[in-house]
């Protein structure tokens, strides 16, 4: 598969912004901090054999421009989200969109997904990874420790779980929450492959993926929740609030100026 | 019935897409069909809401897939993980709980299962199956893997008396009649009855119903039955199941779309988790004035409520 070109990124973040904009909607933070990534696994990793399970269903806006990226979706799909009547509701739905098998948004089930997913396909003796995306909030869900276990006991080699450590959740700094800090440290006491990378840099998300092992990996995406619009990076805010005709305008501008 | 899901599990084992996980339950039970099924047994740990959303997904890659646990562990503990990930993709996983009710009995009340079909049947594409003898297990299972819905199978303990003939396995199934009142009970709990009811006269001897699959629009009425109900002054339904969300509400609002009047209805069901002091299902049962006698006192209107 091609390179996934800077330009490309830039133009979906701006993508992003805009459906998010024409959308009123927020949950734009934990999208621009999971966009880059997402970019890369669909741009030049996952095949016809291969499956994606998003975790963070919250996520959705970069889930839809990373399908519109690669010509899943339309303009005019696009165009919907968040509408009556639209397939594109804020968090993924159960059917309707190729690409998308499971209806996520309540954290800590996509991990499970994944798992059975990835344990499906080794009972099938067929090809094919399985990427999960997930959030570093549901770390703090139960469900996610126990899928955790399973994965590693049945060494699900053929799965890769992405984490998008941004270090922001809901109602506060993860430190300051339930703090797992630093989140890997807890990962690498189970078997399993553990790179940490930065999220955002094009080159080591894809070396990273390009890994293989006889284990399962995990990805830790060292990420900036708002990334790529400066007066959004780091502010808990835009977990959820959606962008005035300004701030838009702003955004807009802040990315083309980088 | 755990013998007997055994061997209809490992009959259907046959088929190479079958898979089959457990919350690490079925010792002294279920090693016959581990030793058969070999990787597509999978015990998946003491964790219910990983294995039900895992069962999920593979149901998503075409396998035919059943999660076992002890009743309550399979349903109440991963009821989310139902909704989301099985039933809003209409996905056909089947779900076995044992000791439905009271089976568990003194083992105390975060073993019981008296809320299950309840909570269940509120999801889109979920049927029920309530086997009330032994002989019925093979059936069921067939029946649920080949439903092409998601379910829930409720396993208790056959009832059936000495030497009965146990009739064919049907939805519904009509066990003892008579010219008396007309008595409906879900699973198990149906065969408890047939004793006491036989030893009575025709004349007064209820007319006993065993109700095994839910909910009732996938799961029509005989119009036998809805006959005897509309010549009758007693209806009787009878569930080891707390009375919000029971089969007696949806039969009630069943017969009533159906425009069939409905006689003085008597409800015995399952006194919620309220005791002060424990004991087997017959005697949690007792408790619940679920057991024959009070059966037959109910009939008779002199069961104190």
């Amino acid at each position: 598969m091609p390179k996934l070109s800077v330009e490309k990124v830039m133009a979906a973040r701006k993508r992003l912004l805009q459906m998010h904009f024409e959308s009123g909607v927020g949950h734009i933070g934990g999208n621009l901090s999971a966009l880059d990534a997402m970019l890369v696994v669909f741009n030049e990793f996952l095949s016809k054999e291969d499956h994606f399970v998003l975790s963070k269903g919250h996520a959705a806006g970069a889930l839809y421009i990373a399908l519109w990226s690669i010509g899943k979706l339309r303009q005019d799909d696009l165009a919907t989200f968040h509408q009556d009547n639209t397939l594109l509701p804020g968090h993924p739905p159960a059917n309707g969109i190729p690409g998308i098998s499971f209806a996520t948004g309540s954290l800590g089930h996509g991990l499970s997904l994944a798992a059975g997913t990835a344990l499906a396909l080794r009972l099938k003796c067929q090809d094919g990874r399985t990427y999960c995306f997930m959030s570093d909030g549901e770390w703090q869900e139960g469900s996610t420790w126990e899928a955790l276990i399973f994965v590693c006991h049945q060494r699900l080699e053929n799965l890769t779980i992405l984490v998008d450590h941004n270090n922001l959740q809901g109602f506060g700094r993860t430190q300051e929450v339930a703090s797992m800090s630093p989140l890997w440290t807890k990962l690498q006491g189970f078997d399993i492959e553990v790179q940490i990378v930065d999220g955002h840099d094009l080159d080591a998300v894809r070396n990273a993926l390009m890994q293989r092992s006889d284990r399962p990996r995990i990805i830790v995406l060292k990420s900036v929740k708002g990334h790529g619009v400066r007066f959004m990076e780091n502010e808990m805010a835009w977990h959820y609030l959606p962008l005035t005709t300004e701030q838009f305008q702003a955004a807009i501008q802040d990315i083309e100026s980088i | 019935m755990r013998k007997q899901l055994c061997e209809a599990l490992q009959e259907r084992s046959v088929k190479a897409n079958m898979t089959f996980l457990t919350g690490d339950l079925g010792f002294m039970a279920l090693e016959p069909l581990r030793s058969t099924m070999e990787n597509r047994f999978i015990n998946a740990g003491v964790s219910e809401q990983n294995m039900v959303s895992v069962a999920a997904a593979m149901a998503m890659q075409n396998l035919e897939v059943w999660v076992y646990s002890i009743a309550p562990f399979c349903y109440a503990r991963p009821f989310e993980q139902i909704r989301n990930d099985i039933c809003f993709h209409k996905l056909p996983v089947n779900i076995i709980g044992n000791g439905g009710g009271y089976g568990y009995g003194v083992m105390g009340p975060t073993h019981h299962a008296i809320e299950d079909y309840g909570v269940l049947l509120t999801l889109p594409n979920m049927m029920v199956f309530a086997p009330v003898f032994d002989e019925d297990v093979e059936t069921v299972i067939a029946r649920a893997g080949d439903s092409g819905s998601a379910t829930y199978v409720r396993l208790g303990r056959g009832e059936a008396p000495q030497g009965y003939t146990v009739p064919a396995y049907a939805p519904w199934r009509q066990l003892c009649g008579g010219s008396g009142p007309v008595v409906v009970a879900v699973g198990p709990l149906a065969g408890t009855y047939i004793e006491g009811f036989s030893a009575m006269p025709t004349s007064t001897r209820p007319n006993l119903w065993a109700v095994s699959e839910l909910p009732i629009e996938q799961n029509p009425m005989p119009e036998h039955l809805l006959r005897q109900i509309a010549h009758s002054s007693l209806l009787c339904v009878a569930e080891e199941h707390v009375r919000r969300g029971g089969f007696a509400s949806e039969l009630s609002l069943h017969l009533a779309g159906l425009g069939v009047a409905i006689p003085r209805l008597v409800h015995l069901h399952a006194r919620a988790h309220h005791y002060e002091r424990y004991g087997s299902q017959s005697y949690l049962r007792c408790q619940s004035q679920l057991d024959p006698q009070s059966m037959l006192l109910a009939l008779t209107g002199k069961l104190d409520a």
